[in-house]
């Protein structure tokens, strides 16, 4: 395992190579890092893959067992432990990170196949403001946009950003395009957009640095339901064509 | 009953925030300093977790409809009860028919920038997923998960009932300074990046002092300074991040995530304000400048431990004074 910006107080042992580095994704063993005295940080190592995800996802279950941690919650190939107690010493934290490393040397994927759920949507068009400059930068036309996004079957790796959102895997990579220089203050409940190489439906209104092709309604979040987010982690969604208007 | 009789926008019903639901995307919101409310609550012997109304924009003012006790702790901001002054951090009796105002904070440049207004039992809004506070995204929380405006009625679960009044405490600010050269302080864990940055761009973080900028709120404050240079582009996937992450967008102003940041993001994280460190930042006005201290992870947790020592001490003296004779009897 390799330690990212030890405290101060590390032993030098704990430190290695990649604390000197500028490009801490590379290499095959997974990080650890400090989110202040709120968290941890375990990042997999490799790349962005569903294989991974659901051995964090195998990770998250078993730590969320753990009594010194308030919630395990998946990111992207990563996963935040937020504790419910720090622990009381850098010793105490270090055995906690070896256990951590343990936990994900042993855990095997987790499988999650939950429902899938279709979402119809209109492509382009007021909805889809920024659609354009996805043309524009993949050199595809609209109806191949279109073809690319609505055709995979896409795995919810992770919930975040904000309440109900899901971060989706599987985009085909043709149609990857950077996030906006300038994000947009608003876009509604509802939109599709695409930053860079992901894809995803915004689920409620506020600013964004994606670019919008789309709009779908779909309620993702009510805080009065148990749990309140309508998909979780290993559901699937697929996007039906509608509409596209050119 | 309690009517918001100014339109200042931004002021919300804050707890101590929402705990446990960012699995489902939900951060924490809360208020902006915790110590604040905590110390406020317990002045009026409230749960520690009650919720309160958080003021940011001067002037702020109410009228009780009902009899009611309140603790104001926070920034300092001249308060008046009609035309009566009231002292920062004190207990105080209201009755119906009274006007409480705010005005702009004092105390030079060691005034804060938000006050918690407290009320006896909490704010009595429901429970969302375990808080009462404001989830501004999402719009649930807080009072009908919106900042409050004009003519909002409040209720505090302890109106019309008896509370001792008339005592107070000592700040923490005074009881706990932390600064660096004469200028406001917090202590930070390096993050995940750090080592991606320039030897001279670290240096230069702890070294220089970084101005809050206009563009700061509940979400983050935006700092201005020596522009932080990565040694090469760093590129990461979603991650969960909390409330203290400095975040290093591309144009190396750092970014410091506070209570109602999202639980996820993807830029550089130079560090972490440590949680005990938070509140002072919460009260850290706009246009003000603030040092950052290199922390080892027992500092952290022996920073934790001070402030967790304080609200103790502050316990001990309040029962002292809930427990005391009452003057005259009553």
């Amino acid at each position: 395992m390799s330690r990212r910006a030890a405290p101060k107080a590390a032993p030098k042992a704990n430190s290695t190579a990649a604390e000197g580095g500028g490009a801490p994704r590379e290499g095959s063993a997974p990080s650890v890092s400090l989110l202040g005295t709120t968290a941890l940080l375990f990042e997999a190592p490799g790349e962005l893959a569903l294989a991974s995800q659901q051995r964090i996802w195998s990770l998250a279950r078993e730590t969320q067992a753990w009594p010194e941690v308030r919630e395990a919650v998946p990111g992207m190939n990563n996963l935040m432990l937020t504790f419910e107690r720090p622990p009381r010493s850098a010793e105490a934290l270090y055995a906690l990170e070896a256990r951590l490393q343990a936990a994900w040397d042993a855990a095997l994927p987790l499988p999650l196949e939950g429902r899938v759920v279709e979402l119809p949507v209109v492509y382009g068009g007021e909805g889809g403001p920024h659609m354009a400059d996805v043309v524009a930068h993949t050199g595809l036309s609209v109806d191949e946009i279109v073809e690319l996004h609505s055709t995979p079957v896409y795995p919810v790796y992770a919930l975040g950003s904000h309440p109900g959102y899901c971060y989706l895997g599987g985009m085909d990579p043709r149609i990857a395009t950077p996030r906006r220089k300038v994000p947009v203050l608003s876009i509604p409940g509802g939109a599709v957009s695409i930053g860079g190489a992901q894809t995803g439906v915004s689920a409620s209104a506020g600013p964004s640095g994606w670019n919008t092709i789309g709009s779908t309604t779909m309620s993702f979040f009510d805080p009065a339901q148990d749990p309140p987010a309508k998909l979780q982690p290993g559901d699937m969604i697929r996007f039906r064509v509608q509409g596209v208007i050119r | 009953m309690i009517e918001v009789l100014s339109s200042a926008a931004l002021a919300t019903v804050q707890d101590q925030g929402r705990k446990g639901s960012l699995r489902w995307g939900v951060g924490t919101a809360g208020a902006m300093d915790n110590l604040a409310l905590a110390a406020g609550n317990l002045l009026l012997g409230n749960d520690a977790n009650a919720a309160a109304v958080e003021v940011p924009v001067f002037p702020f003012k109410l009228r009780f409809d009902a009899d009611c006790a309140f603790a104001l702790t926070g920034a300092d901001c001249a308060a008046r009860l009609d035309e009566a002054p009231l002292l920062p951090w004190w207990v105080h009796q209201a009755h119906a028919g009274q006007t409480l105002t705010l005005g702009l904070p004092q105390g030079g440049a060691q005034r804060g920038s938000r006050a918690m207004l407290c009320l006896a039992g909490g704010v009595d809004v429901p429970e969302v997923l375990g808080s009462r506070s404001t989830q501004l995204r999402g719009a649930f929380g807080g009072h009908e998960g919106r900042a409050l405006r004009r003519g909002d009625v409040l209720r505090a679960v302890g109106e019309g009932q008896s509370c001792r009044t008339g005592f107070g405490l000592v700040p923490p600010g005074l009881s706990l300074p932390l600064q660096v050269d004469g200028v406001p302080a917090v202590r930070v864990l390096p993050a995940a990046e750090y080592p991606g940055f320039e030897e001279a761009s670290r240096a230069a973080f702890w070294a220089g002092e970084w101005k809050i900028t206009a563009q700061s709120d509940r979400y983050g404050y935006r700092l201005d300074g020596e522009a932080l240079r990565p040694i090469a582009p760093m590129e990461m996937r979603s991650h969960g991040i909390v409330p203290g992450v400095i975040q290093v967008p591309h144009s190396g102003q750092p970014i410091i995530q506070m209570r109602d940041a999202q639980p996820s993001g993807g830029y550089p994280k130079f560090g972490t304000v440590i949680e005990a460190d938070l509140w002072r930042l919460g009260q850290a006005p706009i246009g003000s400048r603030i040092r950052f201290i290199e922390c080892s992870w027992d500092e952290a947790v022996a920073a934790q431990d001070e402030v967790e020592a304080w609200l103790d001490r502050v316990r001990r003296m309040v029962d002292l004074h809930r427990s005391s004779p009452r003057p005259g009897g009553r």
